[in-house]
């Protein structure tokens, strides 16, 4: 009875917190310009969208919504698409160096964001990326690859291999043994790492900062960290822009929480 | 097993052709710029003074980060940082996963709201603590105060105060991320040690003390690791929230080299500044595995 107890207290404290700080810009997005700047502010909006729509017409939110979705879903795309056949020939073929190219990416998520930035602006500089999507999506590739080849590599020796053997055996090469083996069975190992690749790139802030200076390309972290108004902060629109950023995660989140709980914790029982 | 040889020749070709892509812009978009920031931090380059060239110097950034004033406080601010946050984020990060290992209807929607946090973008979590800690229309003094708004206080104006918010902000953020390492961790604890416990009389707390904790000290450095890692190269936090101030209070390394480089276009002094802060992480987090590493090999019996 006792440890029931303890168990729902510590259900409901841990997701309060959890949730209790979002709801008050959730409440703040529905209230009205006076109501936020009531002498004590009010507790509960009376559900005006009005900031909804100054942040989607006058603040670029439509903008760094369709950019942000436009990044994220290639930066998805083309991570999954180099990582995929890394990940198979790290885990089933025998490469030579393997241990070196394990090494490498290992050091590679470990970086300081801060190492790299000014010579990644001066190479997208060099090559005209700068204020270009594919000049945010390359760096978010190189540095989404290292977790998304670990995921799959690990997800891909887990798989019986006498399927693999058999179809080796068949006359089928290394690489249609994976695509017409392997990558069907992967499928949710893949789904996992695309979760993660597309909220790391969905959130990413620093190299968007950097590489992107225009409102027209900018994403919805760069827009939201820089949101301001002529005269005063415009908190308002700037917990609608809040929501409209995040509601989409929390449905990916709820949704796939057991692939993403399954994923994070991969590297963890593995390394 | 005569034409053994050869498919495994081309086995070894298709797997390098398997990789080279992932290695290519590995190198290109993270190798080649470490490389390349090593290389200009050996040199003098401002920005605002083209004339001045860019003369080598060797280690000359280097030796004036050391006597730089600013650095050291930057660098002590993150220490502090680090620190506080990852002790704290492994604490509720425990906490949370003794929580949802528990077996009860709805697991998969807890789980889930307590993900909703690390989900959120860094930036939307950084202006949300900056909006609760406002001074006028803030959640903190509407929570505490009421309508006595004459008592209401400026939070993030206390050098102090601004420091704990950002790690308040930090650690509600990410423990659910070192929640879910420790979860794993919990999760290869098989359930007869805690039966056979149960049967030689141990308490609750004695089962917590006696075998939770030790067989999740590796899981618990792993998240450690993790968290120390990324504590160390804070940035959106303070980029939003209070741009290093007040004074210096929130100054931490990386948005000190962010200054340095792109506000002052310091380049050269910029790139030593990020050179010593990933030369700080690697050392740290190669120290660390190799903790990790022997823990793991202790675990595997002979």
């Amino acid at each position: 009875m006792n440890r029931r107890l303890l168990l729902a207290g510590g259900i409901l404290s841990t997701v309060g917190l959890s949730l209790l700080p979002f709801l008050w810009f959730l409440l703040t997005s529905f209230k009205s310009q006076t109501e936020i700047e009531a002498a004590p502010p009010t507790w509960w909006p009376s559900g005006s969208l009005g900031f909804y729509r100054t942040a989607l017409f006058d603040h670029h939110l439509f903008d760094y919504l369709l950019n942000s979705v436009v990044v994220a879903g290639s930066t998805t795309v083309v991570a999954l698409l180099f990582a995929i056949p890394a990940a198979y020939a790290l885990a089933r073929l025998s490469i030579p160096g393997k241990q070196g190219i394990l090494a490498v990416l290992l050091c590679v998520s470990m970086f300081p964001q801060m190492a790299i930035a000014g010579p990644v602006w001066r190479l997208l500089d060099a090559l005209g990326g700068l204020n270009h999507h594919w000049g945010v999506v390359l760096p978010y590739v190189a540095l989404t690859l290292p977790l998304a080849i670990w995921i799959l590599a690990s997800f891909f020796k887990e798989l019986p291999p006498e399927l693999e053997d058999a179809a080796r055996v068949d006359g089928c090469g290394p690489w249609s043994t994976l695509f017409r083996i392997t990558l069907p069975l992967a499928t949710p190992g893949i789904f996992t790492a695309a979760i993660l690749i597309l909220i790391y790139a969905w959130n990413e802030f620093f190299f968007a900062l950097l590489i992107l200076t225009q409102p027209e390309q900018q994403t919805l972290p760069v827009g939201i960290a820089l949101f301001q108004g002529e005269f005063t902060m415009p908190w308002g629109e700037l917990a609608a822009a809040s929501v409209v950023a995040t509601l989409p995660l929390i449905g990916v989140v709820l949704v796939c929480q057991r692939w993403i709980v399954s994923g994070l914790s991969a590297g963890a029982v593995k390394g | 097993m005569r034409t053994h040889t050869a498919p495994r020749h081309r086995e070894g070709l298709a797997a390098w052709l398997m990789v080279a892509p992932a290695l290519l812009v590995t190198m290109v978009f993270a190798l080649y710029p470490v490389a390349d920031s090593l290389w200009l931090s050996l040199h003098h380059i401002f920005v605002g003074i083209p004339h001045l060239g860019s003369p080598f110097v060797g280690l000359g950034n280097y030796q004036a980060l050391l006597h730089d004033p600013v650095a050291y406080q930057a660098f002590v601010v993150t220490l502090g940082f680090v620190v506080l946050s990852t002790v704290l984020e492994l604490a509720c990060g425990l906490i949370i996963a003794l929580v949802i290992h528990e077996r009860f209807r709805g697991r998969g929607l807890v789980r889930g709201a307590i993900l909703i946090p690390w989900a959120i973008p860094t930036v939307v979590a950084s202006q949300l603590w900056r909006y609760i800690f406002n001074d006028q229309y803030g959640f903190a003094n509407l929570l505490l105060f009421g309508d006595r708004v004459t008592e209401y206080i400026p939070w993030l104006a206390y050098p102090s105060v601004a420091f704990a918010v950002v790690v308040l902000a930090d650690v509600w953020k990410t423990s659910a991320f070192a929640g879910l390492l420790i979860l794993a961790g919990l999760q290869v604890i098989p359930d007869d040690l805690y039966d056979a416990a149960r049967v030689d009389g141990a308490t609750a707390w004695q089962r917590f003390w006696h075998i939770t904790l030790p067989l999740l000290k590796p899981a618990l450095l792993l998240a450690l690791l993790f968290r120390t890692m990324d504590a160390f190269r804070v940035f959106d936090l303070v980029f939003v929230m209070t741009q290093g101030g007040p004074g210096d209070a929130t100054q931490v390394l990386q948005f000190y080299g962010y200054q340095t480089l792109f506000t002052e276009g310091r380049i050269g002094y910029g790139s030593a500044i990020s050179v010593a802060v990933f030369l700080m992480i690697m050392v740290l987090s190669l120290t660390y595995l190799r903790v990790i590493g022997s823990q793991l090999l202790e675990r595997r019996r002979p």
